[in-house]
Protein backbone atom coordinates (compact mmCIF):
# COMPACT_ATOMS: atom_id res chain seq x y z
CA UNK A 1 0.00 0.00 0.00
CA UNK A 2 2.89 2.53 1.28
CA UNK A 3 4.68 1.65 -2.18
CA UNK A 4 1.74 1.98 -4.55
CA UNK A 5 1.53 5.51 -2.90
CA UNK A 6 5.38 5.99 -3.51
CA UNK A 7 5.02 4.90 -6.93
CA UNK A 8 2.17 7.83 -7.71
CA UNK A 9 4.69 10.31 -5.60
CA UNK A 10 7.29 9.06 -8.00
CA UNK A 11 4.69 9.60 -11.24
CA UNK A 12 4.02 13.14 -9.84
CA UNK A 13 7.70 14.53 -9.30
CA UNK A 14 8.29 13.16 -12.72
CA UNK A 15 6.01 14.87 -14.46
CA UNK A 16 6.23 18.05 -12.45
CA UNK A 17 9.93 18.29 -13.05
CA UNK A 18 9.68 17.67 -16.85
CA UNK A 19 11.16 14.38 -17.39
CA UNK A 20 7.86 12.64 -18.77
CA UNK A 21 5.57 10.13 -18.56
CA UNK A 22 6.62 7.07 -20.43
CA UNK A 23 10.29 7.47 -19.31
CA UNK A 24 8.89 7.33 -15.60
CA UNK A 25 6.61 4.28 -16.34
CA UNK A 26 9.68 2.47 -18.26
CA UNK A 27 11.95 3.50 -15.53
CA UNK A 28 9.63 1.54 -12.76
CA UNK A 29 9.49 -1.56 -14.35
CA UNK A 30 13.18 -1.44 -15.89
CA UNK A 31 14.62 -0.17 -12.44
CA UNK A 32 12.49 -0.97 -10.13
CA UNK A 33 14.35 1.04 -6.64
CA UNK A 34 12.83 4.38 -5.57
CA UNK A 35 15.21 5.72 -3.93
CA UNK A 36 17.72 6.09 -7.07
CA UNK A 37 14.57 6.90 -8.89
CA UNK A 38 13.27 9.93 -7.05
CA UNK A 39 17.43 10.91 -6.82
CA UNK A 40 17.96 10.59 -10.25
CA UNK A 41 14.65 12.53 -11.31
CA UNK A 42 15.49 15.22 -8.77
CA UNK A 43 19.01 15.80 -9.86
CA UNK A 44 17.92 16.72 -13.75
CA UNK A 45 14.71 18.54 -12.74
CA UNK A 46 17.46 20.70 -10.66
CA UNK A 47 19.43 21.13 -13.86
CA UNK A 48 21.57 18.42 -12.95
CA UNK A 49 23.61 16.45 -15.83
CA UNK A 50 23.09 13.07 -16.98
CA UNK A 51 26.38 12.03 -15.26
CA UNK A 52 25.49 13.66 -12.24
CA UNK A 53 21.67 12.11 -11.86
CA UNK A 54 22.96 7.98 -13.07
CA UNK A 55 26.16 8.84 -10.99
CA UNK A 56 23.90 9.75 -7.82
CA UNK A 57 21.60 6.51 -8.61
CA UNK A 58 24.41 4.03 -9.47
CA UNK A 59 25.92 5.04 -5.64
CA UNK A 60 22.26 4.41 -4.30
CA UNK A 61 21.82 1.42 -5.48
CA UNK A 62 24.99 0.03 -4.72
CA UNK A 63 23.77 -1.01 -1.76
CA UNK A 64 21.75 -3.70 -3.28
CA UNK A 65 24.80 -5.33 -4.37
CA UNK A 66 25.72 -5.73 -1.06
CA UNK A 67 22.18 -7.60 -0.16
CA UNK A 68 22.15 -9.37 -2.90
CA UNK A 69 25.60 -10.92 -1.77
CA UNK A 70 24.40 -11.51 1.70
CA UNK A 71 20.95 -13.06 0.10
CA UNK A 72 23.31 -15.07 -2.53
CA UNK A 73 23.05 -18.62 -0.56
CA UNK A 74 19.50 -18.08 -0.59
CA UNK A 75 18.49 -18.28 -4.15
CA UNK A 76 18.20 -21.23 -6.17
CA UNK A 77 18.48 -23.26 -9.69
CA UNK A 78 19.81 -21.90 -13.23
CA UNK A 79 21.78 -18.39 -13.76
CA UNK A 80 18.82 -17.12 -15.24
CA UNK A 81 16.16 -17.42 -12.75
CA UNK A 82 19.15 -16.33 -9.72
CA UNK A 83 19.14 -13.16 -11.95
CA UNK A 84 15.79 -12.64 -12.59
CA UNK A 85 14.81 -13.31 -8.73
CA UNK A 86 18.10 -11.24 -7.52
CA UNK A 87 16.22 -8.03 -9.43
CA UNK A 88 13.19 -8.42 -6.67
CA UNK A 89 15.50 -7.46 -4.13
CA UNK A 90 14.07 -3.81 -2.97
CA UNK A 91 14.52 -2.88 0.65
CA UNK A 92 11.40 -3.78 2.22
CA UNK A 93 11.67 -7.49 0.40
CA UNK A 94 15.10 -8.08 1.66
CA UNK A 95 14.59 -6.78 5.18
CA UNK A 96 10.96 -8.60 5.29
CA UNK A 97 12.63 -11.99 4.62
CA UNK A 98 15.97 -11.67 6.69
CA UNK A 99 16.13 -14.52 9.41
CA UNK A 100 18.54 -14.45 11.75
CA UNK A 101 21.25 -13.94 8.92
CA UNK A 102 19.26 -16.25 6.55
CA UNK A 103 16.75 -15.73 3.80
CA UNK A 104 13.50 -16.88 2.96
CA UNK A 105 13.88 -16.77 -0.82
CA UNK A 106 9.85 -17.55 -1.31
CA UNK A 107 8.87 -14.55 1.06
CA UNK A 108 11.91 -12.17 -0.22
CA UNK A 109 10.38 -13.53 -4.43
CA UNK A 110 6.67 -13.20 -3.19
CA UNK A 111 7.27 -9.95 -1.54
CA UNK A 112 9.07 -8.47 -4.60
CA UNK A 113 6.43 -9.51 -6.65
CA UNK A 114 4.26 -7.59 -4.67
CA UNK A 115 6.18 -4.72 -4.41
CA UNK A 116 6.92 -4.94 -7.80
CA UNK A 117 3.27 -4.51 -9.05
CA UNK A 118 2.56 -1.82 -6.68
CA UNK A 119 5.57 0.17 -7.71
CA UNK A 120 4.55 0.16 -11.51
CA UNK A 121 1.26 0.66 -10.83
CA UNK A 122 1.25 3.85 -8.71
CA UNK A 123 3.66 5.04 -10.86
CA UNK A 124 1.21 4.41 -14.04
CA UNK A 125 -1.09 6.54 -11.63
CA UNK A 126 1.27 9.22 -10.47
CA UNK A 127 1.84 10.35 -14.79
CA UNK A 128 -1.67 10.05 -15.09
CA UNK A 129 -2.67 12.39 -12.37
CA UNK A 130 0.40 14.43 -12.51
CA UNK A 131 -1.06 17.41 -13.65
CA UNK A 132 -4.42 17.22 -12.60
CA UNK A 133 -3.02 17.98 -9.12
CA UNK A 134 -2.01 21.40 -9.57
CA UNK A 135 1.02 22.89 -8.82
CA UNK A 136 3.13 21.13 -7.29
CA UNK A 137 4.97 23.74 -5.33
CA UNK A 138 1.28 24.88 -3.62
CA UNK A 139 0.90 21.63 -2.37
CA UNK A 140 3.99 21.20 -0.71
CA UNK A 141 5.61 18.48 -2.54
CA UNK A 142 8.66 19.51 -3.15
CA UNK A 143 9.13 19.40 0.60
CA UNK A 144 7.35 15.28 0.39
CA UNK A 145 10.52 13.84 -0.99
CA UNK A 146 12.94 14.98 1.69
CA UNK A 147 10.38 14.08 4.05
CA UNK A 148 10.48 10.64 2.47
CA UNK A 149 14.19 10.09 2.15
CA UNK A 150 14.44 11.41 5.67
CA UNK A 151 12.57 8.99 7.14
CA UNK A 152 13.65 6.09 5.11
CA UNK A 153 17.22 7.92 6.54
CA UNK A 154 16.40 7.34 9.97
CA UNK A 155 16.30 3.66 9.36
CA UNK A 156 19.45 3.15 8.64
CA UNK A 157 21.00 5.14 11.43
CA UNK A 158 21.31 1.58 12.84
CA UNK A 159 24.82 2.64 14.64
CA UNK A 160 26.67 5.66 15.81
CA UNK A 161 29.00 5.21 12.68
CA UNK A 162 26.24 5.66 10.03
CA UNK A 163 24.92 8.72 12.50
CA UNK A 164 28.04 9.90 12.17
CA UNK A 165 28.51 9.21 7.98
CA UNK A 166 25.25 10.82 7.54
CA UNK A 167 25.96 14.06 9.15
CA UNK A 168 29.25 14.51 7.69
CA UNK A 169 27.92 14.11 4.20
CA UNK A 170 25.15 16.54 4.42
CA UNK A 171 27.40 18.98 5.80
CA UNK A 172 29.68 18.30 2.94
CA UNK A 173 26.81 18.30 0.54
CA UNK A 174 25.73 21.80 1.89
CA UNK A 175 29.32 23.33 1.95
CA UNK A 176 29.15 22.13 -1.83
CA UNK A 177 26.07 23.52 -3.13
CA UNK A 178 26.99 27.43 -3.86
CA UNK A 179 30.11 25.96 -5.85
CA UNK A 180 29.59 22.97 -7.65
CA UNK A 181 27.10 22.08 -10.56
CA UNK A 182 23.56 20.39 -9.26
CA UNK A 183 23.84 16.55 -8.15
CA UNK A 184 27.34 17.20 -7.42
CA UNK A 185 27.32 17.79 -3.88
CA UNK A 186 25.15 14.81 -3.44
CA UNK A 187 27.91 12.50 -4.63
CA UNK A 188 30.48 13.96 -3.34
CA UNK A 189 29.12 13.12 0.05
CA UNK A 190 29.83 9.92 -0.58
CA UNK A 191 33.55 10.71 1.07
CA UNK A 192 31.75 10.60 4.09
CA UNK A 193 31.72 6.85 3.56
CA UNK A 194 34.90 6.17 4.16
CA UNK A 195 34.32 6.51 7.92
CA UNK A 196 33.47 2.86 7.51
CA UNK A 197 36.98 2.15 6.70
CA UNK A 198 38.33 3.05 10.05
CA UNK A 199 36.14 0.61 11.98
CA UNK A 200 36.57 -2.14 10.05
CA UNK A 201 40.26 -2.28 10.35
CA UNK A 202 39.73 -2.39 14.09
CA UNK A 203 38.78 -6.09 15.64
CA UNK A 204 35.63 -6.47 16.62
CA UNK B 1 17.24 10.63 -27.05
CA UNK B 2 16.54 12.86 -24.73
CA UNK B 3 18.31 12.84 -21.36
CA UNK B 4 15.43 11.20 -19.66
CA UNK B 5 15.58 8.40 -21.79
CA UNK B 6 19.49 8.11 -21.55
CA UNK B 7 18.91 8.37 -17.47
CA UNK B 8 16.54 5.52 -17.83
CA UNK B 9 18.57 3.37 -20.06
CA UNK B 10 21.86 3.91 -17.96
CA UNK B 11 20.68 3.35 -14.49
CA UNK B 12 18.03 0.67 -15.52
CA UNK B 13 20.82 -1.13 -17.45
CA UNK B 14 23.38 -0.24 -14.04
CA UNK B 15 20.83 -1.22 -11.29
CA UNK B 16 20.05 -5.09 -13.22
CA UNK B 17 23.88 -5.24 -13.51
CA UNK B 18 24.03 -4.40 -9.45
CA UNK B 19 21.29 -6.19 -8.01
CA UNK B 20 22.63 -9.73 -10.33
CA UNK B 21 26.36 -9.83 -9.39
CA UNK B 22 25.81 -11.23 -5.72
CA UNK B 23 23.47 -14.31 -6.91
CA UNK B 24 25.35 -14.29 -9.98
CA UNK B 25 29.44 -14.43 -8.30
CA UNK B 26 27.63 -16.77 -5.61
CA UNK B 27 30.00 -18.56 -3.62
CA UNK B 28 31.79 -15.49 -2.75
CA UNK B 29 31.59 -15.07 0.97
CA UNK B 30 30.83 -10.96 0.71
CA UNK B 31 32.50 -8.34 0.33
CA UNK B 32 35.99 -8.21 2.29
CA UNK B 33 35.68 -6.39 5.46
CA UNK B 34 36.74 -2.71 4.91
CA UNK B 35 34.77 -2.83 1.05
CA UNK B 36 32.09 -3.60 3.29
CA UNK B 37 32.34 -1.33 6.42
CA UNK B 38 32.22 1.55 3.03
CA UNK B 39 29.01 0.15 1.03
CA UNK B 40 27.28 -0.49 4.16
CA UNK B 41 27.69 3.93 4.81
CA UNK B 42 26.53 4.80 1.52
CA UNK B 43 22.69 4.33 2.11
CA UNK B 44 22.75 6.70 4.58
CA UNK B 45 25.47 9.13 3.61
CA UNK B 46 23.67 9.26 0.31
CA UNK B 47 20.35 10.07 1.83
CA UNK B 48 21.68 12.56 4.73
CA UNK B 49 22.55 14.29 1.91
CA UNK B 50 19.69 14.14 -0.39
CA UNK B 51 17.90 15.60 2.80
CA UNK B 52 19.94 18.05 2.95
CA UNK B 53 20.37 19.60 -0.36
CA UNK B 54 16.70 19.01 -1.02
CA UNK B 55 15.58 20.92 1.76
CA UNK B 56 18.47 23.60 2.08
CA UNK B 57 19.39 24.24 -1.57
CA UNK B 58 18.06 26.38 -4.47
CA UNK B 59 19.29 27.54 -7.57
CA UNK B 60 22.91 26.47 -6.28
CA UNK B 61 22.65 28.34 -2.92
CA UNK B 62 21.42 27.76 0.36
CA UNK B 63 18.18 28.57 1.61
CA UNK B 64 15.89 28.79 4.31
CA UNK B 65 12.10 28.80 3.63
CA UNK B 66 8.68 27.36 3.85
CA UNK B 67 10.27 23.89 2.53
CA UNK B 68 13.06 23.75 5.37
CA UNK B 69 9.94 24.17 7.58
CA UNK B 70 8.19 20.89 6.22
CA UNK B 71 11.45 18.95 5.94
CA UNK B 72 12.04 20.28 9.94
CA UNK B 73 8.22 19.34 10.96
CA UNK B 74 8.48 16.00 9.33
CA UNK B 75 11.93 15.28 11.02
CA UNK B 76 9.46 16.11 14.36
CA UNK B 77 6.80 13.06 13.09
CA UNK B 78 10.17 11.20 12.40
CA UNK B 79 11.33 11.16 15.98
CA UNK B 80 7.91 10.22 17.25
CA UNK B 81 8.10 7.06 15.18
CA UNK B 82 5.12 7.25 13.11
CA UNK B 83 4.92 5.82 10.12
CA UNK B 84 6.70 7.00 7.14
CA UNK B 85 3.77 7.95 5.47
CA UNK B 86 2.74 10.45 8.01
CA UNK B 87 5.93 12.29 7.39
CA UNK B 88 5.81 12.86 4.46
CA UNK B 89 2.19 14.21 4.65
CA UNK B 90 3.04 16.44 7.45
CA UNK B 91 6.07 17.96 5.36
CA UNK B 92 3.43 18.47 2.14
CA UNK B 93 0.88 19.72 4.67
CA UNK B 94 3.16 22.50 6.78
CA UNK B 95 5.16 23.56 3.58
CA UNK B 96 1.68 23.95 1.62
CA UNK B 97 -0.17 25.73 4.36
CA UNK B 98 2.72 28.26 5.58
CA UNK B 99 2.67 29.26 1.57
CA UNK B 100 -0.65 29.66 1.60
CA UNK B 101 -0.34 32.05 4.80
CA UNK B 102 3.11 33.60 3.51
Amino acid sequence: MAVLLFGVSFGVLARSSGFGALPALVMSATTFAGSSQFAAVSVLGADGTIAAAVGAAVLLNARYAAMGLAAAPSFRGRRLRRLLESQLVVDEAWALSSRDGRFDRRLLVGAGLLLYAAWVVGTGLGVAMGTALGDPESLGLDAAFPALFLALLVRQLESRRAALAALAGAAIALALVPPASPGLPVIAATAACLIGLRRAREPA
Amino acid sequence: MSAAWTTVALIGVATVAIKASGPLLAGGRGLPGPLAGVVQLLAPVLLAALVATQALAGDGRLVLDERAAGVAAAGVVVALRAPVLAAVAVAALVTALLRLAG
